[in-house]
């Protein structure tokens, strides 16, 4: 059967009856699928399915505790402790050692670290600390340990700055307002490998310098930090984020833990420029103080002075809080709220391989082909239908979810870290365009296949085994990585809601909302996916006969 | 339609001679020939095998143990991996051998020359079950080996308090005879959905969903109440806890009860859908 042979339309008006005939052809497949009530009750199935598991995960997952000893049991928000937020309202984790003194005015501070060194929990994994003074610790240091020079509008939590600093694996680098991060100088720093660091307040410009010997600066970054006052607390500090050893077996996930301290030793510290305090003070800011006493000083002091070298020891992270994992907060994103999308989903896609295979099971096809003979529009036509009929559902479903759990996991006390608006209206219509776009991909395999048990098959093992692979932590998080990179289960991608920032050490998990592509590009590949399907069912679907 | 207005005509002694016991003999002969004389099963079953050792030797492969490292790893389980997704075409053998009849028109003949429902579908069962065991043995003796081979080079030794895996060790015998057996059930669980479904495409949909919902739905739901109910009364995750062979007392269902629970999901299945075959026309 050839096109050219049963086209009715004459040649002048062709392009206008094309334009009506996929007008009718989107109306007859519209219809088709209306009229199925077995499809309309799969796509309310996705949906319901979508928002019941979404409360089902949300649900009951309430923090109980008791603030004061012997106190009344408390539970869910009022349990919370003080949640810091940063200059840009992202949730944040701000504790370390901070030794410092006022300073009015624009002014510089430069000073040399020679040594980076901690302890963190031992979990039985090395020797006990040679020292004996805590058996439970060993010698060691967090990747993002570390210690240099700030810049902080004030010493309370949350609050804006600008630090360049050393660190025990990623070199030397300026960080400022908890989710900036430039790289400076590679390497460790130690006795023979010294950093020198700078930090010069003009205005609410902060720029930072690195050296490897004191004469020679090199420009790392600048910050602009909009509204700092005139008086701003300046010096040192050390932090060490915690000691978090997660270890992965069938089926699941444990992670053990315990706190981490980094001491630095500074020395030819100056101060330039302004007018500033003249007498170092140690503080604790968000409880940041070594676990470990520095020797030779009383318990939980920070730091010592003497003869300008200091040794300053802290505890924590200056760093944006994450989903899971690093953060001692309950924390929670709103994509989570989200999870029963991938559930509905296994509805929508025996609905969308159906909505193409039952054609030929019925024959159908045969009509459908004879009434419009050109296999592309035909395509087009069921791919629009079921794509946007699963786009709606999915949007009305994403809304409703994360309307009704987002409230509940905040009352039960877990910390949903903010997100802006414009991310929130691309989790939700993102993941209702991955629905949507998985459902293409469905009708197009079906079309291919023409076998519903095949079609169905082979997009769920797409789709849904590389997803299972992961939450059940069966497949090494390296490799893990790699199948959500080049399965149609790199989709999922847009429902991250909170960035991965490279300076806080999340283990990757998918459980986390964390995926291992941008969100668009994640959409991308599954879109690529669903291209080579409706093309592949273009040429079979031209080559075979119905 | 009733079942007794179809039943073949009984002439002469021949006939007669054949009691309702012979009936299920010429059934399962049938189901036999059904199966064995199209291509699709044959490749199903090669399928569950190859999957199933090659999903379990990647996940042993990927897994090592580094000196100095506690690695807190249940090596049977470990390399029994593959029963997870060997599972899923287990799962499509039993739903095509009755939905394939439904879409085709044959049921209306199996019906013709064998009424009564009970007996098809005892047949079914038996043929489907006794296929998925014998390739459930293969596949889980290939898995076992693939372990017994692979983890001592990755530091799973037994001078670091892990056990041989191998038949001669009676969890790891317990783990691999259980999944054969869990395989069988997960046949027998499909083979039910199938007959309540029909339709190849929903019942495929819902018996992938019967099984893959429960983990993924634990794999996040944090309330540890809802955990706990999931882990002994899931299907999946329940009948899986026959491959567990270290920290039994942590379980939420020791291993036999687990692959009991599974087997009245089983039970269930099948009964539901045999009802549903007695009570509805084909």
């Amino acid at each position: 059967m050839s096109a050219g042979t049963i086209s009715p339309a004459p040649a002048a008006t062709k392009q206008g009856a094309d334009r009506a005939g996929f007008g009718h052809l989107l109306h007859a497949e519209w219809t088709k699928f209306r009229t199925v009530r077995g499809w309309v009750i799969g796509m309310i199935l996705a949906a319901l399915l979508t928002v019941l598991l979404g409360l089902l995960t949300v649900s009951g997952s309430n923090i109980g505790c008791q603030n004061s000893p012997g106190g009344p049991q408390l539970s869910g928000k009022a349990c919370l402790p003080y949640i810091p937020h940063g200059p840009g309202g992202e949730v944040v984790t701000d504790s370390f050692y901070f030794v410092h003194q006022p300073l009015t005015g624009n002014g510089t501070i430069t000073a040399r670290i020679t040594s980076l060194i901690g302890y963190h929990a031992n979990l039985g994994n090395g020797p006990a600390h040679a020292a004996g003074e805590v058996p439970d610790t060993v010698a060691g240091l967090m990747p993002w340990s570390k210690a240099g020079i700030i810049i902080k509008q004030n010493t309370h939590q949350g609050s804006a700055y600008a630090a360049m600093l050393a660190t025990a694996s990623y070199g030397v680098r300026m960080q400022y307002n908890y989710v900036h991060d430039t790289a400076g100088l590679p390497g460790k720093v130690t006795a023979a490998t010294p950093r020198w660091l700078r930090l010069t307040r003009s205005g609410d410009t902060i720029t930072g310098y690195d050296s490897t010997d004191g004469r020679h600066w090199a420009e790392v970054g600048v910050a602009h930090l909009t509204g700092l006052p005139a008086t701003v607390q300046i010096g040192m500090f050390a932090t060490s984020p915690s000691y978090v050893q997660t270890s992965t077996s069938f089926g699941g996930q444990s992670s053990q833990g315990g706190p981490s301290q980094a001491t630095g030793v500074f020395d030819d510290v100056t101060l330039s420029g302004g007018s500033h305090g003249g007498t170092w003070v140690g503080t604790a800011v968000g409880g940041g103080g070594p676990s470990i006493p520095i020797a030779g000083v009383k318990p939980n002091a920070g730091f010592k002075a003497a003869n300008g070298t200091f040794t300053v020891a802290g505890s924590g992270d200056i760093a944006p809080a994450t989903p899971g994992g690093g953060s001692m907060l309950p924390t929670a994103t709103i994509d989570q709220s989200l999870t029963g999308a991938f559930i509905g989903l296994i509805a929508i896609v025996v609905v969308a391989a159906m909505f193409f295979t039952v054609e030929f099971r019925r024959g159908l096809i045969r009509t459908t082909l004879t009434a419009t003979p050109r296999r592309g529009p035909v395509l087009a036509a069921k791919a629009l239908v079921i794509g946007g009929v699963t786009f709606v559902v999915g949007l009305v479903a994403c809304v409703v979810a994360i309307g009704i759990c987002v409230p509940i996991m905040r009352n039960h006390g877990q910390v949903v870290l903010p997100v802006s608006a414009l991310t929130e209206v691309r989790v939700i219509v993102g993941t209702a365009a991955m629905l949507g776009i998985a459902a293409v991909f469905a009708t197009a395999i079906g079309a291919v296949v023409r076998r519903s048990a095949a079609a169905i098959t082979i997009v769920i093992v797409a789709v849904v085994l590389p997803f299972l692979l992961n939450a059940l932590n069966v497949l090494p998080s390296g490799v893990g990585a790699w199948v959500f990179r080049l399965t149609p289960a790199a989709g999922l991608a847009i429902e991250q809601s909170i960035p991965h920032y490279q300076q806080v050490t999340t283990a990757y998990s998918v459980a986390r909302g964390i995926y291992p592509l941008p969100p668009w590009a994640g959409l991308l590949v599954l879109c690529c996916y669903a291209a080579a399907a409706l093309g592949l069912a273009l040429v079979v679907l031209r080559r075979r006969d119905a | 339609m009733t079942g007794t207005a179809l039943e073949p005509p009984r002439i002469g002694t021949r006939s007669e001679q054949r009691a309702s016991g012979t009936a299920l003999t010429d059934a399962l002969h049938a189901e036999w020939t059904k199966l064995r004389t199209v291509s699709g099963p044959s490749w199903l079953l090669l399928a569950t095998v190859v999957l199933t050792v090659a999903v379990s030797t990647a996940a042993v492969g990927a897994t090592r143990c580094p000196a100095g490292l506690q690695c807190p790893v249940d090596t049977t389980k470990l390399s029994l991996t593959g029963v997870q997704f060997g599972q899923a075409v287990v799962a499509i053998l039993a739903v095509l051998a009755i939905c394939n009849e439904y879409s085709t028109g044959m049921i209306r003949v199996t019906f013709a020359a064998l009424p009564r429902r009970w007996t098809v579908l005892a047949a079914k069962a038996t043929i489907i079950a006794g296929l998925v065991l014998a390739a459930g043995a293969v596949a889980a003796l290939g898995s076992v080996l693939a372990g017994q081979l692979i983890l001592p080079g990755h530091g799973f030794t037994a001078a670091r308090g892990f056990h041989s895996i191998s038949l001669g060790y009676g969890p790891t015998l317990r783990a691999a005879g259980g999944s054969v057996l869990y395989f069988a059930l997960i046949a027998l669980l499909s083979l039910g959905i199938a007959a309540i479904v029909r339709d190849s495409a929903v019942s495929i949909g819902a018996v992938l969903a019967v099984l893959y919902i429960f983990p993924l739905v634990l794999a996040f739901v944090t309330n540890t109440h809802w955990q706990h109910r999931l882990e002994r009364w899931a299907p999946t995750t329940a009948g899986l806890t026959i491959q567990d062979t270290t920290g039994l007392h942590s379980l939420a269902i020791s291993p036999w009860d687990g692959l009991g629970v599974l087997a009245i999901w089983a039970g269930a299945a099948l009964l539901a859908g045999g009802l549903a075959l007695r009570l509805r026309d084909a």
